[in-house]
């Protein structure tokens, strides 16, 4: 009988969310957009994990949650590949893409120094202008924002 | 569309307008031109915030508006007003709405304007937001080319100066992918049309080309849009002094352009343009700034409600 090497695996939770698909760099980003720091129950995190379509991918399961559409539409916009598994008793019930959303309010922030979004305490708004990879125009200054100049607010 | 849309609405950039919205409010520009309307705003105030200094905006919105029959008040440094108290935009607009019936802002913070027409129940019209939009100038450059030339397609139209940073140029560059127009930029390495506008133009169809050197296209061209380069874009002084020199222009452009080519320029000019040129047929710039009375009091009678 050979050793096999020890597979790198993310325990199963039994009910709750996995979001799949994420960028590896963006894994945290989700944690912070769901608040995750806060969350009671379990949660487990793979990161650069080998993935065919991204190269390198994060895996975030959260027991004992579901996720709003507007939660789902905030992945889409840093994770516009990811997928939302839902879990029943350690079974996945339903599988979807994210969707990007058409506008997008108080996700991420302007990259322009000088827009009034920097300047005074209001909430940013962006349009999609671009899919694959995302570009999206900031409502006030009209500053066209790239996918890797996406910061979250 | 129909002109009563416009009523209520506000103006802060030119993105925002359809070709025929475009043509409307050049119409009603001239018709107001032709036959002035002393009293069509009889009665409307305008309130004017300028929160940085600006004199040919300012002034002509102002006397746009009284030749109109209408009131004016506001400032013209945001040094006298309650912002020096730390008072925010929202809150300023949110008292101004009920001293007026319109509001022109000129804010150097990119996105001030739009800010204001969501804090405002009243039209607000931008006169300049830092670097974006000046929607109200793209107005008065298309009016212009429209008056010197008769019509808005067929043209080639050169743009020649601070492509990168200048606004007037990327707001008309926009205006005027609606209509069959072929565009030149000429401009020093350092100083081109951004990227993103020329893929823009191209996704639009519009034949657009880049060269530094103004002798090679004169002859194409029909108008001339000329903008001034700053002194504070260049790090060193040397520099800039050459590119000031090497995009002068001035009577012998004439003996290599097309007899017809008229000049434009957004002014205030600082040298680019020799005032010898000023006394041609060619030269269009103090017309061109003229042109910014009839064209404001077109957009503050279409957003009041007072022309159709």
């Amino acid at each position: 009988m050979t050793d096999r090497p020890p597979e790198y695996k993310i325990s199963a939770i039994r009910d709750g969310t996995v979001i799949d698909h994420i960028p590896a760099e963006r894994t945290f980003d989700v944690v912070d957009i769901l608040n995750l720091r806060a969350h009671p129950d379990v949660i487990s995190l793979g990161m650069n994990l080998k993935s065919k379509q991204l190269g390198k991918k994060g895996i975030v399961k959260i027991a004992g949650r579901e996720l709003t559409k507007e939660e789902v539409d905030e992945i889409a916009v840093i994770a516009p590949k990811a997928t939302i598994n839902i879990i029943k008793d350690f079974s996945v019930i339903k599988k979807e893409p994210v969707a990007l959303p058409e506008h997008f309010s108080n996700i991420i922030r302007c990259p322009n120094p000088n827009c009034i979004t920097n300047k005074q305490k209001i909430s940013t708004l962006f349009h999609v202008v671009g899919q694959e990879p995302l570009s999206a125009a900031c409502h006030y200054c009209e500053r066209v924002v790239e996918e890797k100049e996406i910061v979250l607010k | 569309m129909a002109g009563t849309s416009f009523q209520g609405r506000d103006v802060i950039s030119i993105n925002d307008f359809s070709k025929e919205e475009l043509l409307h409010v050049l119409s009603v520009a001239k018709k107001l031109e032709s036959n002035p309307q002393p009293s069509l705003l009889k009665g409307k105030i305008l309130a004017s915030l300028f929160f940085e200094p600006s004199t040919r905006t300012r002034l002509s919105f102002a006397s746009a508006m009284k030749r109109v029959g209408g009131d004016v008040i506001g400032f013209s440094q945001a040094e006298t007003t309650s912002v020096k108290k730390g008072e925010t935009l929202w809150d300023t607009i949110k008292m101004i709405e009920h001293y007026s019936d319109v509001i022109v802002i000129r804010h150097s913070v990119e996105g001030a304007a739009r800010l204001s027409a969501e804090a405002a129940s009243i039209p607000v019209i931008n006169a300049g937001d830092g670097a974006n939009q000046h929607p109200t100038q793209t107005l008065l450059d298309l009016y212009t080319i429209l008056k010197e030339k008769g019509k808005l397609d067929n043209l080639t139209i050169g743009f020649l100066g601070d492509l990168k940073y200048g606004r007037t140029v990327h707001s008309l560059a926009i205006a005027l992918s609606h209509f069959k127009t072929s565009i030149y930029f000429i401009a020093p390495e350092a100083l081109r049309m951004p990227s993103y506008y020329i893929q823009e133009l191209k996704k639009r169809k519009i034949p657009c080309r880049e060269t530094s050197d103004l002798d090679s296209v004169a002859k194409q061209l029909d108008i001339l849009y000329v903008t001034r380069i700053q002194e504070e874009r260049f790090p060193d002084p040397l520099e800039y002094q050459k590119f000031k020199a090497g995009y002068r222009i001035d009577r012998s452009l004439l003996k290599i352009s097309k007899p017809g080519i008229r000049i434009m320029h957004p002014l205030p000019r600082v040298g680019e343009i020799d005032p010898a040129l000023d006394e041609t047929p060619n030269a269009v710039y103090f017309r061109q700034a003229a042109n910014g009375i009839p064209i404001r009091q077109a957009i503050l009678a279409l957003v009041l409600g007072k022309a159709k």
